[in-house]
């Protein structure tokens, strides 16, 4: 039996440790999803006043032409921005992300992939995707800095006609236990679908006279950079916040899984122990039987 | 009392004002606009420079630097990269933005961007000069 019970003892020692070690990333990781959630909730009022905003200017002005948006020209190329981790460890956060770009990919060829975040990156260089551009390290101190300089190279490309549409993907932050990864298309705009009662609202003010200064064309130039920065910023907060929540939950269930696993080799250790003890007492006993 | 309106303005960072305004000053890329209630629908994209809110009970200054004003019915929202009330501006920081700025204008490296160092110039005097205001006041 030694051997047995030293073999055990071994494992529960190992699993113990790595019981420390989840136990200590989910507590990191929910420190960052406090400070990430802090974030997201000084963030929301902008992204959503922006979203909200420029779609009801779009809505408006329905017969102003601009390159940005829907028709004006032949979609050949698309261009993916896809956030994700740098680090593992977070459960399927990473490889739902992929896959909700993977959904919206038609040919390799036609793809180009802004990668955010080292996980994504690896994943699209080693199956070779064309990389536009490659920023990590930058989600767990995100800044509107990074956000713009990744707005800027985007519509570098959409003016040289290098690519002809841009979709964004990112990982909504539901709550802190349900996140969904999501894809958005960001380039040509489109309208977004309207309420019943927004509908509404629109119906009567829809013959407004609105002045657009300095003039509609160089407004747009203006506004959609803007609308493009911002809500690659709101994807990468709402990112970020989502995947210390996501990090969290695979960590508390590695924490809670190595708990079982403890719990069931000590029955185990302790049956084997006694096994041992019953047989040391029945050799004994034989051989105080035989001595007689 | 002037008539109000619903006054917003966002920033990346937080939401900067939410409340009823009598009047707001903006700096707009042609010029200074002020918009009270009942303006007619506007939008336009806003240049580095002071904004100043009249509610009821006085004036208010900040800074404020890009973005875009929404003016529609009752409302005003205003979306910016970057507002800050004068107690919030750090004026060494201006200041060392400014001597940076100062001396990538004058370097000729090929590296820097010009444009980015006249707006980061901008900013910085833009800061300085309403922090100065401020105290001047005081």
């Amino acid at each position: 039996m030694a051997g047995k019970g030293r073999e055990i003892k071994r494992r529960i020692k190992s699993v113990n440790s790595t019981k420390q070690i989840t136990k200590a990333m989910e507590l990191v990781s929910s420190a960052k999803l406090r400070r990430a959630r802090e974030r997201l909730n000084k963030t929301k009022p902008y992204f959503d006043t922006v979203k909200k905003t420029i779609n009801e200017i779009l809505a408006d002005s329905e017969n102003i032409k601009s390159i940005y948006f829907e028709g004006e020209k032949e979609i050949k190329r698309s261009c993916f921005i896809v956030i994700t981790a740098d680090r593992g460890l977070c459960g399927g956060y990473n490889t739902n992300a992929i896959k909700a770009s993977l959904l919206s990919m038609r040919d390799k060829e036609d793809i180009s992939v802004i990668a955010i975040g080292q996980k994504g990156r690896d994943y699209f260089k080693r199956r070779g995707y064309n990389l536009d551009g490659e920023y990590t390290n930058i989600l767990e101190t995100i800044s509107f800095k990074d956000a713009k300089e990744i707005g800027a190279l985007v519509m570098q490309l959409y003016k040289q006609e290098m690519i002809d549409e841009v979709y964004l993907v990112y990982t909504s932050f539901l709550s802190t236990i349900s996140h969904k990864a999501e894809c958005i298309r960001l380039l040509p705009l489109t309208e977004i679908e309207e309420t019943g009662q927004e509908k509404q609202e629109k119906g009567d003010a829809v013959f407004e006279y609105i002045s657009y200064e300095p003039s509609p064309s160089a407004l747009f130039d203006y506004l959609v950079p803007q609308y493009v920065e911002s809500l690659i910023f709101g994807g990468l907060v709402e990112s970020a916040a989502s995947e210390q929540g996501a990090r969290r939950i695979a960590m508390e269930n590695a924490t809670d899984n190595a708990i079982e696993m403890i719990d069931k080799l000590t029955l185990n250790y302790n049956r084997a122990r006694q096994a041992a003890i019953t047989q040391e007492i029945a050799e004994i006993v034989g051989g105080a039987e035989a001595l007689k | 009392m002037a008539q109000t309106f619903h006054l917003e303005i966002v920033t990346p960072e937080r939401s900067f004002y939410n409340g009823e305004a009598e009047m707001v000053v903006v700096r707009t890329v042609q010029g200074d606009v002020a918009f009270m209630a009942d303006h007619m629908w506007t939008v336009t994209p806003l240049a580095t420079g002071l904004l100043k809110i009249k509610d009821k009970k006085g004036i208010k200054k900040a800074t404020c630097s890009g973005g875009f004003i929404h003016v529609k019915e009752g409302k005003a929202i205003i979306v910016t990269n970057s507002a800050e009330w004068p107690e919030e501006i750090d004026l060494d920081r201006a200041i060392e933005a400014k001597e940076r700025a100062e001396k990538n204008l004058k370097s000729s490296d090929s590296n820097i961007n010009v444009e980015r160092a006249k707006v980061a110039m901008f900013r910085a005097l833009n800061r300085i000069r309403v922090k100065e205001e401020l105290m001047n006041n005081k």
